[in-house]
């Protein structure tokens, strides 16, 4: 363990910020490794929160009262920092939605059941998350469009070869996740990008695990659209985003209608509001949006670097230990990963060592992660998987290597 | 031993561990080891109660006018926590299997081995045991 840059970050004073992680679990220190599903949320969010409903609640847009005014200003400097965030030309690229799936539900059904007919393709990949997969199957049984999947190597990367070979003159979306969930692979979403667009389609990229990991830029990647979570990044759950280029935002029929959507409503005809409100129907998500805007401000005051960083000198450490472990298998391999670390160990179930790792204090998460298809690629029933963040430390990974390997000598068949 | 007197049994044994994880979690996967071997050819879709994470497959025989069931699981925790099931239901009367309550399960702290989603799971083993007795319990009548 020679030059960790763990050391340029001070992670004692980044957990301070956490109160969720000094607590016992079954008699020990919580150890969370459970990051891909949900991260924590550091003290200045939950004052966020707290701050919104003790001080600033008001339903935004349409007040003319302080209250109003002040909850207004807020939940559109959230969308700012968004648009900063990812880098995007305008704010009104921002969407504000429920999350990720729901942002990839939006796309599917407001530009794809506009635009998509029978005989058209939407091209997918193998390592997608079932909200990547689901809403694409309900476009092709409504449009008789075709679904296609890029297949997964052994290693856990996508096979490029065979995603070029998938598209077609007929492909009008492609929608594959920046960085997998259970595999931890960080897929080259700009040459996917400029693939697909050469082939005239339109391209999705589902960055729910990207946004807490590596800066996005949406104008570099060139994508149409994009979808991440607040609550993966450091914020509430509740909230997320859907980026999407304003001209075919524009070209979108709207996804719910009712208030805060429209510009004017009667029985005979209504008209509707210009973007991004023309996706907001009815009363946002006020208070988590806010407390979004500081989640942003959190990760950018450490950098994405110094996150990466860190990330990375976890991943590595881990990689290097866990392998000592008879009967280690890891699932993902690719040589461009992410902080994430599916694996199996020969003779016992992911089940049994979710519960036994729990029983001494460590979250891990287990099962097929919402990517079935790809369990099903890989023969296997599911995985265990660890997964880090910037409070966890080289000595949180030591502990659970140790109750690992204590584990399986106890309890290995 | 009646279904009662079997689940009381249980919740003393559970009892001495204090409530502690780790050691009650050893407690079901010795339990599961020690269960029947469940036969091969009974393995199949027809006997299989499925859960989130686990797979339970589920087999009853009537014998003497009792029902005798035969289980496994693909998970250690599981396979303990269905032979707890065997234990308090096997070589039960199916008239006693449909009118007990099986109440061992929430006082042994049961879902925090199994969580509030597999709770769904091993209700539906419950609901499938019953269903078995109520099908033998009809063979016996007819």
């Amino acid at each position: 363990m020679s030059s960790f840059a763990t050391t340029q970050l001070d992670i004692e004073k980044i957990r301070k910020q956490f109160p969720v992680l000094h607590q016992d679990v079954n008699g020990k220190q919580l150890i969370y490794f459970d990051n891909a599903a949900t991260s924590q949320t550091p003290d200045v969010v939950i004052n966020a929160l707290s701050d919104y409903y003790s001080l600033d609640n008001a339903n935004i847009h349409r007040g003319i009262h302080a209250l109003a005014e002040r909850s207004t200003a807020a939940y559109e400097e959230s969308r700012k920092k968004v648009a900063s965030f990812i880098n995007a030309d305008e704010p009104e690229e921002v969407i504000f939605t429920k999350g990720t799936t729901e942002s990839i539900n939006l796309v599917a059904t407001a530009y794809g059941r506009k635009f998509l007919e029978a005989g058209d393709e939407v091209l997918i990949s193998g390592m997608e998350h079932h909200s990547n997969i689901v809403p694409w199957q309900i476009l092709c049984e409504q449009t008789g469009a075709k679904l296609k999947v890029t297949p997964v190597e052994d290693n856990g990367d996508l096979n490029m070869e065979a995603f070029r070979g998938l598209l077609s003159e007929r492909t009008r979306i492609v929608s594959i996740v920046f960085i997998s969930n259970t595999l931890g692979t960080i897929n080259p979403i700009k040459e996917i990008a400029t693939a697909a667009h050469n082939a005239g389609a339109k391209i999705l990229v589902d960055a729910a695990q990207a946004a807490p990991h590596t800066k996005i830029d949406v104008r570099d990647l060139n994508c149409d659209f994009l979808a991440f979570s607040a609550h993966k990044m450091y914020g509430p759950t509740g909230t997320g985003v859907l980026y999407g280029k304003r001209a075919l935002l524009e070209k979108m029929d709207p996804y719910q209608g009712g208030g805060e959507m429209i510009k004017e409503v009667s029985f005979e005809k209504t008209t509707y509001g210009e973007i991004p409100h023309k996706f907001e129907a009815g009363t946002p998500n006020i208070g988590d949006v806010i407390a979004f805007g500081t989640a942003i401000e959190f990760v950018e005051g450490i950098g994405h670097d110094m996150l990466k960083q860190h990330e990375d000198d976890l991943l590595a450490h881990a990689n290097s230990t866990l392998r000592d472990i008879d009967g280690f298998t890891p699932i993902g391999t690719s040589n461009q990963k992410a902080s994430v670390i599916s694996f199996n160990i020969d003779g016992i179930h992911p089940f049994d060592l979710g519960m036994l790792l729990d029983a001494r204090g460590i979250a891990v998460r287990t099962g097929h992660h919402c990517t079935q298809p790809l369990m099903d690629r890989f023969k296997i029933e599911g995985t265990a998987r660890a997964s880090f963040a910037v409070y966890n430390t080289i000595s949180e990974i030591d502990d659970f290597v140790t109750a690992l390997k204590d584990i399986v000598s106890k309890y290995r068949k | 031993m009646t279904i009662q007197e079997k689940q009381d049994e249980i919740i003393d044994e559970f009892g001495m561990l204090e409530g502690d994880m780790e050691m009650s979690i050893n407690y079901l996967m010795e339990l599961g080891e020690r269960l029947d071997t469940y036969p091969e050819h009974l393995r199949d879709e027809d006997h299989i109660v499925k859960g989130c994470q686990s797979k339970v497959w589920l087999n009853a025989e009537l014998k003497e006018n009792t029902v005798e069931f035969q289980a496994d699981s693909n998970t250690a925790i599981t396979k303990g926590l269905v032979s707890l099931l065997i234990r308090v239901m096997s070589g039960q009367k199916p008239d006693d299997i449909l009118n007990q309550v099986i109440y061992f399960p929430s006082r042994i702290g049961m879902s925090r081995f199994i969580g509030t989603q597999r709770s769904n799971g091993f209700s539906a083993m419950i609901k499938q045991m019953k269903m078995y007795a109520l099908a033998l319990n009809s063979k016996i009548k007819a």
